[in-house]
């Protein structure tokens, strides 16, 4: 839920990663830490187990800079991944304004991938949130290891598209970030889908980690435009 | 149905009265200082002794705090707490919903009492909950729409070249 104050001139929204466990949500999130400025970022929460697996939730607020005289604040929280977290996983998307879903390249992680992307769509729509329709940005994490899959296995299994109905949306839209690709076009049978956007990334060592923030901020403030 | 999540936002005159609420509760309470934050973690104001912690951090585990004990009541079998109570040795920290949107927290120590703190911020809460459903209702008449993004996008493109 994007929040305004006219008073102290800022634009605060809530940006959520999702995905399984263990699958790099927050490495992002630590490495977003150690790049920006001190003074450009607040303190990194973590609620986390002995073993560093996320048990409620990671928060990070970060001032992206400045439009039109308001200071746009992103406050960035990680979900728990294991699965037996469901209801704290669904907390945290209360009043969320932008998704990033941080998918596990590994091959035999393809399954949790699913039941995790799943498991977001459920969430989303029990607080009547259309996810489709939303700032939602993907991300294939882990591309550094030899057992990741290639990213068009990906593409297929967590990012189909889903159907464009409105007519006038029904026009391809070149995706910006992968050349001859689309974001939005008609499939061989004849229907229009959408699908995400998506970045490879490796985010221990940090690559694509802010293509990924900087591709669903934009989208966030664009959807308040 | 939403798309998403509505966006809201005060004005200052908003701003200005839910600050005088609170200046008059922490007055009448003697509680040293009171924290707004809206359900989804941020921060809306804070008023009285200025904070010596991290507020950001705070209202981010507030909200957390609060959510994860709405599930607990209903676990029980009760709609919501509508208040929560944390005492430490010297500092307590009382917490109450405001219209299922915000949360106020105070903090006070023993120059007062419980039952003084809970009796005022009957009041305040009543109060905050007229400002606040004005606010809200704004929101999603879209009369008062946040119009401060519209026609940015070239400021935004920019911000993320
Ligand atoms: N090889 C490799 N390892 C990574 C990468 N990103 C994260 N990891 C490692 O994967 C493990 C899990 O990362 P986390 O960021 O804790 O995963 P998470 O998604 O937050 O997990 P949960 O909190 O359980 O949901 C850590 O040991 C990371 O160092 C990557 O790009 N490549
Ligand atoms: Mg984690």
């Amino acid at each position: 839920m994007s929040m305004i104050n006219y008073a102290s001139r800022e634009i605060n929204c809530k940006i959520v990663y999702y995905g399984p466990g263990l699958g790099g949500k927050t490495t992002n999130l630590e490495h977003v830490y150690g790049k920006v400025s001190p003074s450009t970022r607040g303190k990194l929460i973590s609620l986390a187990t002995e073993t560093e697996r996320t048990l409620f939730f990671d928060f990070l607020p970060v001032d992206l800079g400045t439009i039109r005289g308001f200071k746009t604040r992103f406050h960035l929280y990680t979900v728990p991944g294991q699965v037996y977290y469901n209801a704290s996983r669904k907390l945290i998307l209360k009043g969320v304004d932008g998704i990033v879903f941080v998918a596990d390249s590994q091959m035999e992680r393809m399954e949790a991938n699913q039941e995790s992307m799943q498991n977001l769509y459920d969430n989303m729509a029990e607080y009547g949130y259309d996810l489709t329709k939303m700032p939602f940005v993907i991300q294939y994490n882990k591309r550094d290891l030899p057992n990741a899959a290639p990213v068009r296995d990906l593409q297929a299994q967590l990012n189909p598209g889903w159907e464009v109905s409105d007519g006038a949306r029904q026009r391809i839209a070149p995706d910006p970030f992968h050349a001859g690709e689309n974001l939005v076009e008609q499939i061989p049978s004849g229907e229009w889908v959408e699908r995400a956007t998506y970045f490879e990334a490796v985010a221990v060592s940090g690559d694509g980690v802010f293509d990924t923030l900087k591709a669903v901020s934009k989208l966030v403030l664009k959807s308040l435009a | 149905m939403p798309v998403g999540a509505t966006s809201w936002s005060f004005t200052e005159d908003d701003f200005g009265a839910i600050n005088r609420l609170l200046q008059r509760f922490l007055y009448d309470s003697n509680a040293r200082c009171a924290l707004l934050v809206d359900r989804s973690g941020q921060l809306v104001t804070t008023v009285g002794e200025k904070p010596n912690f991290d507020a950001t951090a705070f209202a981010t585990l507030t909200a957390a705090d609060f959510s994860a004990n709405d599930q607990l009541a209903k676990l029980i079998g009760e709609t919501d707490f509508n208040t929560l109570f944390h005492q430490g040795e010297r500092e307590s920290m009382l917490l109450a919903d405001v219209v299922r949107r915000v949360i106020l927290v105070v903090l006070f120590d023993n120059r007062t009492t419980l039952g003084l703190v809970r009796l005022k911020m009957r009041q305040t809460v009543e109060d905050l909950s007229k400002v606040f459903d004005e606010v809200f209702s704004r929101g999603q008449s879209g009369a008062g729409k946040p119009n401060v993004l519209a026609d940015a996008d070239d400021e935004i493109d920019r911000l993320f070249q």
